[in-house]
């Protein structure tokens, strides 16, 4: 036999760029068909694929949010019994987290990232679509649980066993597998988006030239390859625990339940940074555009994301101070969450910075990266009066903490996924968003969002514990005041829904340069961008970053 | 950094036929537990996974062999690998986390030591040790006896340590151009791999009919199998890597620059032998 | 002197404020003990850093907003670094916070150190009620949810204590330290009683330490704090807190009922005597997952109302109550009931909601299985 192996095939091809023509011609057979969607690799129809996932699962998990602030506008048992108001409570932490908020950053990242570092597509196409279809397949799987005998999940988003275990309905193993199919989708698109970053930069652009989008969202793929495979390996466990009669989470065999909540708080902590982070990112380039000057302290953004990111894994028991940590261990978890802080206090101030003495003008995107800004701050906040472990013990399970939360998500998380949106429509459609409307939807969601968690904060000090269909009565007036405030901002959610679909059928034409203020990269391509951009990388020598 | 060739991929119906091989596989075997029906959808399942995975696979074959891939894209599968290699040692540094909370913690408090030891007021004749053999509750039964890590456990760290070496030879091979040599040495690698499967295979016999090592053992049971479980499915399915990869050699795929496949399949099998490495420290010797 | 002044006076409304927002039940409450006067104080003081915080940060940014705005026709500066201020507000921060963990770490320390007790007390969380037990006096009871049906479903009017009140309250006495000892016999549940500033996890099979001293007599309200199923809302924690002799007095009270309560073990009852007194029991304890009328909520929850296996097999049915069903919701009952009770409560069963088995359970038979 030859010591050698056989040369290589014969090219079929020449060395083409993306899309031989033979590809473009399979392509150009679908385009028409319904078979489009489905099959595409394309970075631009998945990240739009992953956008309106991530929109309905909103209005669902939204839905559900309004089921529960219903029950709760006046005490009493009124609209639903409390088996199915815990479902709701759960489905609902679970979707928006899930469901709603990680997939719309993902979506933003498919859309963004290849065109803000000037790549051809994403690293690995095929496998993006992949990590898509896994989601609508473990969601629907996840809402048919509730159709089951004894109901669906009902045990918090947190899930701690044994509540979740052994006392827990039989639907329980649907939930852990539909959760484990969310968890490979999270993984695969965070190798994803790492591969992309790192190896498909255009030539020129150095790590330290990329946008902050672009960076938080390295950062928090690290994060998510970190920490997902934790998630499945904790329900994994609980599988067994149900299922096999293992012991992990039962002293008689002696395991521990609070075993579950470190396992899950590892994951627990740095997930919620997951959501964070790239909004961060997000924030970053809309507040230099609107303001028209450089984002302040560019380099000391990065380096207080990255902080951000390895302080998240030291934090996690700040969600178990009332479970009976040792001493030793409440002080350290106490010490290490107040840091977290100080490098969120230099994204802040940056920010601020940025604005002084700038040149500012208040379109839609950037009235929500402003709310954000302010309402975010408020909820770090109160997350740092959580952090001070012996406070915990009153804050800790009651509505001070769901206020907390809520304020960096709702008017965090998702207002700087509608800054952009906002920001990026006209790259998306060529048309700008409908800029009364947006207004319309901007005023009304703070307004909305603020009567809506404003009072929970109170509630929760006077010593309303979360969780609960029915309360004591002097809690009655700020559940009354979250519930019209739900409400109001809910509904307000439908204008958004319009200004999107109006944008998406037609509008003011935009420009490549949508934004006068604008900068980066995506800019300078086409509005709407062409199905594929930049397949010969452009060459960013000379080119002026941020 | 972008070269100008970087090949994408036209539409293709594997991935979303992947997506739901998976949750025919996961809702199928979720069907199995819950209501004890419906064992035909995991074989299903599982066969619609591997024959997906096959011909996506193929049709990655074939562009690379067509020569569609620059070093561009061979730095994007590299990253790729690499990472889903993390994502793989986090989710076994849960598992042994798991064991060290329960052995360094746990344990000692349910027995009265430490910051929580007041939990022995629950169990006054509980007496921690580890392996556990007599669980807090008494009607929890803990394993009669442990396996012991000098005989069949060292056997088996030897075969995997070998056959990573074989492995590596058999990849060195491959960079000369040796071809007989490589497949020689993977076939070895191989039925090294096998082995360590079989042998597990009777290791878990003995320990559910000989010493009473169960999942429902108490807590040394479960996390027992939960790590030697887990990482014997992570060698069967390096194995069957390695077999395609031997496959692929015979048909000649690997030239002496260009052959990421298989070395992704050899980073994936030193992966699951370092695991194991830890395994036999944590799991069998201490 | 102006802005003295102007200060003081902003003083002066911010704690007038404080006092209001308390009051009204705004705010955290300071409690009575000493510990929560401590997490009280944290509290404020971490509340006020944060609000100094926001009102400079805010002020800067609503400045900039309004002083550079383009319709004003401000034109942007090129500045976009400046390392000395970078450093500046990385280390302001770092000191605030410094300073802050210092009498958090002190209070904290103080919350843990539950040595030299002068009562025990062993709290057990059950789905949905707790479980008290003064441990050395032998005195053991349940404490249920005292709100009427009606009320929730909101056929009555709600009390002014609605949702907070029970059956029987924990009482302690004031001025001593009291041990806590939180455990559970299913799930996790939280003891909590915010006026106390105590909120610890009861986790099943473990036991957790919390102490607390009273300093005023009183009734002080509080609720599990752990998602613990269904009931969770319904599972309050009511403290009455009374002078050493009332509490003295109250002790040999209960001991008299206990013993009263739990004697009759070896007299003959009566088929009616046994309902009555199961029909009670039952209600207390079993309805919330039986359901009153005997239905339960299938399949999280049997039906005992027609449920043939119980009526065929009175050796199980004793079993399931007696010893519970391991790995269930269903909890074994011998630890926390009295044989005159568990008689009772099974003979309700066996001739409630149309079972008519007329089987007659003795509390001796009971008795002769709990310590043969
Ligand atoms: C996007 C999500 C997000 C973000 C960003 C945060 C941010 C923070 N969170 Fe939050 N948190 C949640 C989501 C989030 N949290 C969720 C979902 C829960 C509940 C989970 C559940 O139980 O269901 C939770 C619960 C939670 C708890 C547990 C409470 C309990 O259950 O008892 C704690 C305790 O420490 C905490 C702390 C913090 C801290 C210190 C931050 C910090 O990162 C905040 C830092 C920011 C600032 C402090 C503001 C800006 C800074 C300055 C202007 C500088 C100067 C400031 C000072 C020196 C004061 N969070
Ligand atoms: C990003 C995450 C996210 C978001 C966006 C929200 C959004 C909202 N949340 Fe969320 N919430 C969580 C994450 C989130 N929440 C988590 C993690 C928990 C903890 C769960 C747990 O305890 O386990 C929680 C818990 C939680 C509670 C506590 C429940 C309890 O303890 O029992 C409450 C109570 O008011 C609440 C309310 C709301 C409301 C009113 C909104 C609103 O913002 C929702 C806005 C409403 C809509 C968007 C509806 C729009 C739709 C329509 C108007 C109809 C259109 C109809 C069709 C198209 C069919 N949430
Ligand atoms: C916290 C919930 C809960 C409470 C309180 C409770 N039970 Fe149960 N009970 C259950 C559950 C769950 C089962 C089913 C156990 C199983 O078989 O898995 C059960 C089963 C039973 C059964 C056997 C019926 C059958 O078909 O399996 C009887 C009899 C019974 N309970 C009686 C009682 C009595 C008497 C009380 C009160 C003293 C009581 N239960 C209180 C949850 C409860
Ligand atoms: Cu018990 Cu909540
Ligand atoms: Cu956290």
């Amino acid at each position: 036999m030859a010591p050698n192996l056989p040369p290589k095939a014969p090219l079929e091809h020449s060395q083409s760029v993306a899309g031989s023509p033979a590809a473009h011609e399979e392509e150009h057979h679908y385009r028409s068909g319904p078979l489009r969607w489905l099959l595409t690799t394309n970075h631009k129809e998945i990240g739009t694929l992953y956008l309106i996932f991530s929109l309905s699962m909103f209005l669902i998990g939204g839905v559900m949010a309004l089921v529960v602030r219903l029950e709760l506008f006046q005490p009493g048992l009124q609209m639903v019994q409390p088996e199915f108001f815990n479902q709701m409570t759960t489905m609902h932490g679970l979707i928006m987290v899930f469901g709603a908020v990680m997939p719309a950053f993902v979506g933003l990242a498919n859309w963004m990232v290849p065109l803000q570092i000037g790549a051809p597509d994403m690293a690995l196409p095929r496998l993006n679509n992949f990590s898509f279809w896994l989601l609508p397949i473990a969601f629907t799987l996840l809402l048919a649980t509730l159709l089951m005998p004894g109901g669906g999940p009902n045990f918090g988003w947190t899930f701690y066993a044994p509540l979740s275990t052994t006392y827990a309905p039989p639907s329980t193993t649907f939930f852990i597998f539909a959760l484990h199919m969310a968890g490979i989708s999270s993984i695969l698109g965070a190798i994803n988006i790492i591969a992309t970053i790192l190896n498909l930069r255009a030539p020129g652009m150095r790590l330290m030239d990329m946008t902050l989008f672009v960076w938080t969202w390295l950062i928090t793929a690290f994060l998510l390859i970190a920490v997902m495979p934790v998630l499945a390996g904790v329900i994994t466990m609980m599988l067994l625990d149900i299922n096999f009669g293992t012991s992990f989470f039962n002293a008689a065999g002696g395991g521990d339940p609070v075993l579950f909540q470190h396992l899950f708080w590892f994951f627990g902590h740095p997930e919620v940074y997951i959501m964070i982070l790239p909004a961060f990112g997000i924030v970053s380039v809309i507040v230099p555009t609107f303001a028209r000057k450089r984002l302040f302290g560019y380099a000391s953004m990065v380096y207080a994301t990255a902080s951000i990111a390895i302080l998240s894994f030291l934090v996690w028991a700040h969600h178990m101070f009332a479970v009976g940590l040792p001493l030793v261990a409440e002080l350290f978890f106490m010490y290490t969450t107040m840091l977290i802080a100080v490098p969120t206090g230099v994204k802040v101030f940056n920010w601020i910075t940025t604005l002084f003495r700038g040149s500012i003008t208040f379109e839609t995107p950037m009235l929500f990266a402003l709310a954000f800004i302010v309402l975010f701050t408020i909820g770090g906040f109160s997350g740092l009066m959580l952090a001070i472990a012996p406070a915990d013990f009153q804050y800790h399970d009651t509505y001070f903490v769901v206020a907390h939360f809520h304020y960096v998500l709702v008017p965090g998380a998702v207002f700087s996924i509608m800054a952009a949106v906002y920001y990026w429509l006209p790259k998306w459609t060529g048309h700008y968003p409908d800029e009364r409307i947006g207004r319309w939807h901007f005023w009304l969601s703070v307004i909305g969002v603020n009567l809506l968690f404003f009072p929970m904060h109170f509630a929760g000090l006077a010593g309303m514990p979360r969780r609960i269909p029915d309360y004591a009565l002097q809690f009655a007036d700020f559940n009354m005041a979250s519930s019209i405030g739900g409400f109001l901002f809910g509904f307000s959610q439908l204008l958004f829904v319009w200004v999107i679909v109006k944008c998406v059928r037609g509008g003011a034409k935009a420009p490549a340069k949508a934004w006068e203020g604008a900068s980066d990269l995506e800019w300078t391509l086409p509005s709407p961008a062409p199905l594929h951009t930049f397949e010969t990388p452009p060459d960013l020598r000379g080119f002026k970053f941020h | 950094m972008s070269g100008g060739s970087y090949y994408v991929p036209a539409s293709s119906k594997w991935p979303i036929l992947a997506g739901l091989a998976v949750g025919l596989f996961m809702i199928g075997t979720g069907i199995l537990l819950v209501f004890d029906t419906g064992l035909v959808l995991v074989p299903i399942g599982v066969v619609a996974i591997v024959a997906v995975m096959a011909l996506w696979f193929r049709d990655v074959i074939k562009e690379s062999r067509s020569g569609l891939y620059d070093d561009q894209m061979d730095r994007s599968f590299r990253w790729g690998m690499a990472w889903f290699i993390f994502s793989e040692v986090m989710f076994f540094l849960a598992f042994f986390g798991a064991l060290f909370y329960v052995r360094v913690f746990a344990l000692p408090w349910l027995d009265g030591e430490g910051a929580k030891g007041v939990s022995a007021l629950l169990w006054p004749d509980f007496a921690a040790s580890w392996p556990l053999m007599s669980p807090p509750d008494s009607n929890v039964a803990g394993p009669k006896e442990v396996v012991n890590p000098w005989q069949l456990p060292l056997v088996n760290t030897l075969f995997l340590v070998t056959s990573s070496i074989t492995l590596t030879l058999s990849h060195e091979a491959l960079k000369e151009g040796h071809r007989d040599t490589t497949r020689n040495c993977l076939i070895l690698t191989l039925v090294l791999g096998v082995l360590f499967v079989c042998v597990q295979g009777f290791e878990y016999y003995e320990a559910y009919h000989h010493l009473g090592i169960t999942l429902q053992a108490g807590i040394y049971g479960s996390t027992f199998f939960l790590l030697t479980g887990f990482h014997g499915a992570h060698v069967t399915i390096g194995a069957i890597i390695l077999g395609v990869m031997l496959w692929r050699i015979q048909k000649g795929h690997f030239s002496e620059h260009n052959h990421f496949g298989f070395e992704a399949a050899a980073w994936y099998w030193h992966f699951v032998d370092v695991v194991w490495i830890g395994l036999f420290i944590f799991v069998y010797v201490f | 002197m102006r802005k003295m002044l102007v200060l003081a006076a902003l003083m002066a409304s911010v704690t007038g404020l404080s006092r209001a927002a308390r009051a009204a039940g705004w705010n955290m409450p300071v409690g009575v003990t000493e510990v929560s006067r401590d997490v009280y104080g944290l509290h404020m003081v971490i509340f006020w850093i944060c609000v100094i915080i926001g009102v400079i940060v805010f002020g800067i940014m609503f400045y900039s907003l309004f002083r550079y705005r383009r319709s004003k026709g401000a034109q942007a500066a090129h500045f976009h670094e400046h390392t000395t201020v970078e450093v500046f507000w990385t280390a302001i921060p770092l000191l605030i916070l410094v300073a802050m963990a210092i009498p958090a770490t002190a209070t904290l320390k103080d919350m843990y150190d539950a040595s030299e007790a002068e009562l025990d007390v062993m709290v057990t969380g059950h789905q949905w009620r707790w479980h008290y037990h003064y441990m050395g006096e032998d005195i053991t009871f349940f404490s249920n949810l005292d709100t009427p049906r009606e009320q929730i479903d909101g056929t009555a009017e709600k009390g002014e204590n609605y949702l907070l009140e029970v059956d029987q309250p924990l009482v302690l006495p004031v001025g001593r330290k009291v041990r806590l000892l939180m455990t559970s016999s299913d799930v996790i549940h939280s003891w909590w009683v915010p006026d106390l500033a105590v909120k610890k996890d009861a986790v099943p099979g473990f036991v957790n330490e919390a102490w607390t001293r009273i300093d005023e007599p009183g009734i002080y309200r509080g609720q599990c704090a752990e998602l613990c199923g269904k009931d969770h809302a319904f599972m309050p924690v009511v403290v009455q807190a009374m002078e050493q002799e009332a509490f003295d007095t109250w002790l040999a009270e209960r001991k008299q009922e206990a013993a009263a309560a739990a004697s009759g073990v070896d007299r003959e009852w009566k088929l009616e005597e046994l309902v009555e007194r199961g029909e009670k029991v039952y209600g207390s304890i079993c309805a919330s997952c039986h359901q009153a009328d005997g239905q339960g909520t299938p399949p999280t929850f049997p039906a005992l109302a027609g449920n043939q296996a119980m009526m065929d097999d009175l050796d199980w049915h004793i079993d399931v109550v007696v010893n519970g069903v391991s790995g269930s919701a269903m909890a074994a009952f011998s630890g926390t009931l009295n044989p005159v009770d568990l008689a009772a409560v099974i003979t309700y069963e066996r001739n409630a909601w149309g079972n008519e088995t007329g089987d007659v359970v003795q509390p001796a038979e009971i008795q002769a299985l709990i310590d043969p």
